[in-house]
């Protein structure tokens, strides 16, 4: 199969487009058929995409599988993975089946919800596949459309000043980054991302209107993607749209937001800041780092305080993606392979604790972590699966949890110790706040009238978990499973990345020496 | 000599003496009672019109000793205003006729300025130009006040009568001092007097009056004062006119003057062009923010939309005209099919343009709503429609003109303007329940709706081609 990628980017599209075109009536049995259909056709994305994994080869650090077909304005449809991009595919396609399966509740229109839903997971896998610059820009601003309606049409109170506020701010992220887009085309006149990885931008100072501009072309485009990723990411102090988006978005929009959507900021850095333009990501490396460090230790705070389940793990989030943007840019082996380590554990893990609060949320309606306690009591199930999360949250040694953080921690120790020694601090800030919430949630007594008949979790509740707690698990316990496939891809990355630092400097000597 | 004239401008002299035998034989037999099939023929003839000069059309040629000009840049700008132009006839039919708006002489009206746009696009000379500018404003101020009883519609008339006057007014007199500089009409003649770089001070001058001329029929940013009344005041249909063949026929007399009779002293028009730009693109972006008016708020968009066309244009090359007449195709087809869905909006049989009204749309025409969904995510140029790549295209010539800030700047004003499009997306997705819109038997506009979303999602494969047109056209103009 020669577009393997491109049948399993586009299998949700087809079926979004099937359920458009034949599906009709609001009745029980068609939105049975909707979740039905949305359900086999994620089910299938994933068994196909197996076939992605079963096909590549760790060991060759070049994309895999490309398919290029020429497009317009001299742009190119071009698809490919590598050791970076696989797992980000296989999470996506991971992910999707559950949340649909935990959508089983959404009784409003159905159909458009589960159209929003498949067209989403084919934008999500088209950003990690595409290796032409317009074509990367299209997926991943694309995705915001469906995301805005699902915020939007099925969010809660406050939705439409979420999905407006998610809209406008990554919007505004994004468009600076086309500008740059554009720059990087006329400067280099090609959008091949597979050429621009060996292209040299400019890095000599100049003066634009006065000022200087250390690190010339390279930093103002680093800037640009940077206003992109860092929002998508999102890093403190542009994290704010994410509390909002999260609180109100539907539970399934909630795990594909925390899941999947924050990995695009991540992806982004490691396939475009740091190996198109180091000089500029060496220069400003100690910006990301503080800012993730102000990251961890100020959201954290702010997470202990929040009433809100949602967005206590929404600034959760927040911290941990910390760590992710810390890890990429210390640039070596362990931060790299550490935050893309997270990144997928952060998939499953977060994915999941919003998963519980939407369990708790379908009985009660509501996210207040006032209304509960005492759950221990009659959800002994649930008390247990939620522990597991949050201890995995908090990075327990056995869960997955604790290796992105341990190898992204030991990877900023090497070149900055006082920005490791806060980012420290933030595990146990999150120690504080995931078991106080959870304190406060499952144990004490039972006092509540309204919690007095609630119900434990049903069979498909322990389902759509079952698999997330297998992967926290296995990846807590055997991480090589994840290094193996990505560590040649990081290896070669830092590679270039050095040489491209190294000649830059012998670059700017002679210019001196002249 | 005078045989091949005629010829090469065959399809022009065909609509002129179409729209003036349909008058004569109006008038005497039927009159109103005809309007409908007179309506649909003028509608039929500009698609033909359209078909013969895509087949037949080829090279560069002049007529009338270089007052005309027949090339591919025209020629494109033709089609676009001939298909525009019947597709906006065709869909507002139902429309007047239903309002008893349907007079005979509007399809006449809107055939006879469609031969001043013609004639605009190849105009090579001064005086061609204003001829056909003349032709194509005249008409469209009386179909602007086609609703005699209505005061809004004749406030809009007379208004856009005044401001275009004036308008004409200071084109008159660059042109006079063009030709006082550079002794002759001709383009030909003018690019030779103004020579490479450095142009007469007194010719430059000539050149601001006829920019600002144009900017105002483009309504370009400070010229755009009329736009929004004239929307609003005017029968939906003739406003879904004004907004798309006459923007294109504007345009690309712009381009025509600028590159034509200006084209060696593109650094001194670019920067004026640059400012337009910036300007229409903050103000139809902020402004149309506070609007609750469909028809006002597309005038503020149309504003903004010029903004990012002369974006294209401002960038001086071969490649900006091509982004530019790219940048127009797909504006053109997206506002016929939004002012489709603006026609199908009633309740109680009367027009509804509150835009409130469109509360919880979705629910009742959920395919109607969907396509304009699809329309207003192109209009903000949100990928991957077709819209986004008009963007594109036009921020690629900006930029490698070296005019990255005014990119930037675009990339900017088209956040704030992604405000108000979501905003009706809002409305018809996620507002309350309230009094609704009728279920609407129109089922033309809601035809040219539909195909219209069509287009904006599946050109993303290849635009349907107009890529190499649009660049065809545009290196016949710029040489």
């Amino acid at each position: 199969m020669d577009n393997l990628l491109s049948i399993v980017t586009f299998i949700p599209a087809l079926a979004a487009l099937i359920l458009a075109v034949f599906l009709r009536g609001e009745d029980e049995a068609a939105q049975m058929n909707a979740k039905w259909v949305a359900l086999l056709a994620t089910a299938l994305t994933f068994l196909v995409s197996l076939f992605i994994l079963a096909q590549f080869d760790p060991a060759d650090t070049g994309f895999q599988m490309v398919e290029e077909r020429a497009w317009l304005l001299g742009l190119q449809y071009k698809m490919g993975v590598d050791g970076i991009s696989v797992l980000f595919v296989m999470l996506t396609t991971f992910i999707m089946p559950l949340t649909i399966y935990a959508s089983w509740g959404v009784t409003t229109r159905v159909k458009e919800y589960m159209i929003a839903f498949l067209v989403l997971e084919t934008l999500m896998l088209g950003v990690f596949m595409a290796l032409d610059l317009v074509l990367f820009y299209l997926f991943f601003e694309a995705g915001l459309i469906p995301m805005f309606l699902i915020i939007g049409i099925w969010g809660g109170k406050e939705r439409i000043y979420a999905s407006f506020k998610f809209f406008l701010y990554t919007f505004l992220g994004s468009v600076l980054m086309l500008v740059a887009m554009v720059g990087m085309f006329s400067d280099a006149g090609t959008t091949d991302m597979v050429q621009l990885l060996n292209h040299q931008f400019g890095s000599e100072t100049f003066s634009l209107a006065g000022i200087q501009i250390v690190g010339g072309m390279q930093t103002l485009l680093f800037l640009a993607f940077f206003a992109s990723f860092a929002v998508k990411m999102p890093m403190w102090p542009v994290h704010t749209w994410l509390p909002d988006a999260h609180v109100q978005a539907p539970t399934a929009g909630s795990v594909v937001l925390a899941a999947i959507l924050l990995k695009m900021g991540g992806y982004g850095f490691l396939r475009f800041s740091l190996p198109m333009f180091p000089v500029a990501s060496d220069l400003l490396a100690p910006l990301v780092f503080w800012m993730s460090a102000i990251a961890i230790v100020y959201t954290s705070l702010v997470a202990m305080v929040q009433e809100d389940m949602k967005k206590l793990i929404a600034y959760s989030s927040v911290a941990h993606m910390g760590y992710v943007t810390m890890g990429i840019f210390a640039a070596n082996q362990q931060g790299i392979d550490g935050a893309i380590f997270q990144m997928l554990s952060h998939g499953f893990i977060s994915g999941a604790l919003f998963l519980c609060v939407g369990v708790i949320y379908d009985r009660m309606h509501t996210r207040e972590i006032d209304a509960y306690g005492g759950l221990v009591n009659r959800m002994p199930a649930y008390a247990l699966i939620f522990m597991f999360f949050t201890m995995a949250n908090v990075g327990l040694p056995g869960t997955s949890g604790f290796i992105g953080e341990f190898l992204t921690l030991m990877g900023i120790f090497q070149v900055n110790t006082w920005v490791a020694l806060f980012a420290t601090s933030g595990v146990i800030l999150s120690a504080a706040y995931a078991l106080w919430l959870y304190r406060r949630v499952a144990f004490g007594a039972l006092i509540k009238e309204s919690l007095k008949t609630i119900e434990d979790m049903t069979g498909r509740e322990k389902a759509i978990f079952a698999p997330l707690v297998a992967m926290t698990l296995i990846l807590g316990v055997y991480p090589a499973l994840v290094t193996d496939i990505i560590g040649p891809s990081v290896e070669a990355l830092i590679g270039n990345y050095e040489t491209a630092l190294v000649d830059a400097g012998a670059s700017a000597k002679v210019a001196a020496s002249h | 000599m005078i045989q091949a004239d005629l010829t090469l401008i065959l399809p022009e002299l065909v609509l002129a003496l179409f729209a003036m035998a349909a008058l004569i034989f109006a008038v005497y037999a039927g009159k109103d009672k005809l309007a409908a099939p007179i309506l649909w023929l003028t509608a039929g003839l500009m698609a033909v019109l359209a078909a013969w000069i895509g087949i037949t059309g080829e090279g560069s040629r002049t007529a009338f000793g270089g007052m005309f000009i027949d090339d591919g840049f025209a020629r494109f700008a033709k089609i676009t205003i001939l298909l525009s132009a019947g597709a906006v006839l065709v869909m507002g039919q139902e429309f007047m006729a239903r309002r008893d708006m349907l007079r005979f002489e509007y399809p006449i009206l809107v055939a006879l300025s469609a031969v001043g746009m013609m004639m605009m696009v190849s105009a090579g000379d001064l005086m061609a130009l204003y001829m056909g500018l003349e032709l194509q404003s005249l008409a469209l101020y009386v179909v602007a006040a086609m609703r005699r009883d209505s005061v809004r519609s004749t406030e809009a008339g007379l208004k856009y009568f005044v401001l275009g006057a004036l308008s004409s007014g200071l084109l008159l007199y660059g042109a006079s001092l063009v030709y006082g500089y550079a002794g002759t009409t001709l383009f030909t003649g003018i690019i030779a007097a103004a020579g490479e770089g450095q142009a007469p001070i007194g010719l430059l001058l000539g050149l601001i009056f006829v920019m600002s001329g144009l900017a105002f029929k483009v309504s370009a940013v400070p010229f755009h004062m009329w736009t929004p009344d004239v929307y609003e005041g005017s029968p939906t249909p003739v406003t879904a006119f004004f907004a798309t063949a006459p923007k294109m026929a504007a345009m690309g007399l712009f381009a025509r003057v600028l590159h034509d009779a200006f084209g060696g002293v593109s650094a001194d028009w670019s920067q004026v062009l640059a400012l337009l730009s910036l300007l229409s693109m903050f103000l139809g972006a902020v402004a149309a923010i506070g609007q609750t008016n469909i028809k006002r708020l597309m005038a503020y968009s149309s504003i903004a939309h010029m903004g990012y066309a002369l974006m294209g244009l401002a960038a001086g090359t071969a490649f900006g005209v091509q982004a530019m007449l790219v940048y127009m195709a797909i504006y053109v087809t997206m506002n016929v099919g939004t002012f489709g869905f603006i026609l199908t909006m009633e309740r109680d049989g009367q027009p509804v343009t509150d835009i409130s009204a469109l509360n919880q749309y979705a629910t009742r025409a959920p395919g109607k709503a969907l396509a304009m969904l699809i329309l207003l995510f192109s209009l903000a140029g949100v990928p991957p429609l077709v819209g986004f790549f008009g963007k594109l295209y036009v921020l690629r010539a900006a930029y490698e003109a070296g005019l990255a800030w005014l990119a930037v700047a675009g990339v900017i004003a088209s956040v704030i303007g992604a405000f108000y499009y979501l905003r009706i997306v809002y409305f018809m997705y996620f507002g309350e329940e309230g009094e609704g819109l009728d279920r609407s038997r129109a089922s033309v506009p809601a035809g040219f709706l539909m195909a219209s979303a069509a287009v904006m999602l599946f050109g993303v494969v290849n635009l349907f081609g107009i890529e190499g047109l649009a660049q065809a056209a545009a290196a016949a103009l710029v040489n």
